[in-house]
């Protein structure tokens, strides 16, 4: 199965490349952008048995090793097959 | 004194801190590479400055868990002088042995210059020689530097005076236009509660021969060395 994990800082924390794609988006002339957070997407793919089994596994290594809780907080979308991804 | 430098893939301040203990000080000093699990009887650790596994992920997020670790955790937590210098100080929280975390510098620019750092405490084994308030000249080369905690975590480290170093003018002043990455109270070096684990983004083992610009780093090996850790 695949699990989508989308890291982000979080919404406490000043995220400078946000601001500066934020700052090159308005010289652009997008005005109307508000603000910009930048993240980190990573989609795993997972060889387990069951759903839950994946659920645990996807939350464990976002949780040790793709995000920092101290700056980051994580997202996951599981998604049992992987065919929506190949159309 | 035995000083360890432990070497990760991608570390590329080793060679420095190993020069300044060595040859600069006359200390003995191995490399300790991070597949290792023995610290071979050092007196001192070093977590050096570098790019550890490319930096892909985050800074210090993979070599935390390298083999090594398990053997520098019990050092530090038998009270054993550990200092991690910039790449080593971004390890040493992400291990959890100082809290905090680095963001992308405000200005998203790397930066690669002489700084000046104000030493506010004294009572570390790496401050002991030098005196509260003294200004020191010394380099910095990094793109995430951004100091960061919570403001609780900030608010305690102040507390328990474990801001060692801020970011000052040459006078010594604390203001904004000195501080190079945005880190919250011009923070550029903590300690541990026991205050014997400092980290640090500037380099003081670059800054040990004046024919590298400075030798203010000087005092921070000689306060480990004649301390007699």
């Amino acid at each position: 199965m695949k699990a989508r994990v989308f890291v982000t800082l979080k919404p406490s924390v000043f995220d400078p490349q946000g601001r500066t794609v934020l700052e090159a988006l308005h010289s652009l002339g997008h005005a109307k952008v508000g603000d910009v957070r930048q993240g980190k997407y990573f989609e795993l793919d997972l060889n387990v048995e069951s759903a839950a089994e994946g659920e645990a596994l996807a939350n464990e290594v976002s949780r040790a090793v793709l995000a920092n809780p101290v700056i980051e907080s994580f997202r996951l979308e599981l998604a049992p097959e992987a065919k929506a991804d190949r159309s | 004194m035995k000083f360890a430098v432990v070497v990760f893939p991608g570390s590329n301040c080793d060679h420095d801190a190993y020069h300044a203990a060595k040859h600069v000080f006359g200390q003995e000093c191995e490399f300790v590479w991070h597949k290792d699990t023995s610290l071979g009887g050092a007196d001192v650790v070093i977590l050096p400055g570098g790019f550890s596994y490319g930096d892909y992920l985050r800074t210090g997020a993979i070599a935390r868990f390298s083999p090594i670790m398990t053997a520098v955790r019990e050092f530090a937590e038998a009270g054993k002088p550990v200092i991690g210098i910039c790449n080593g100080f971004q390890i040493l929280m992400e291990c959890g042995l100082l809290p905090g975390a680095m963001l992308r510098n405000r200005d998203v620019q790397f930066h690669c210059e002489h700084v000046n750092i104000r030493v506010e405490q004294t009572d570390t084994p790496f401050t002991r020689r030098a005196a509260t308030g003294q200004v020191l000249r010394v380099p910095i080369a990094h793109g995430e530097g951004n100091f960061y905690a919570a403001p609780e975590v900030i608010a305690a480290l102040e507390d328990q005076r474990r801001v060692i170093f801020r970011y000052v003018t040459p006078h010594g002043e604390v203001v904004d236009a000195a501080n190079p990455n945005g880190s919250v109270h011009n923070i550029a070096g903590i300690c541990n509660e026991g205050r014997n684990v400092v980290g640090l983004m500037p380099h003081p083992e670059r800054a040990v021969e004046l024919v590298t610009g400075s030798a203010d780093g000087r005092v921070m090996f000689e306060s480990v060395i004649q301390n007699g850790f």
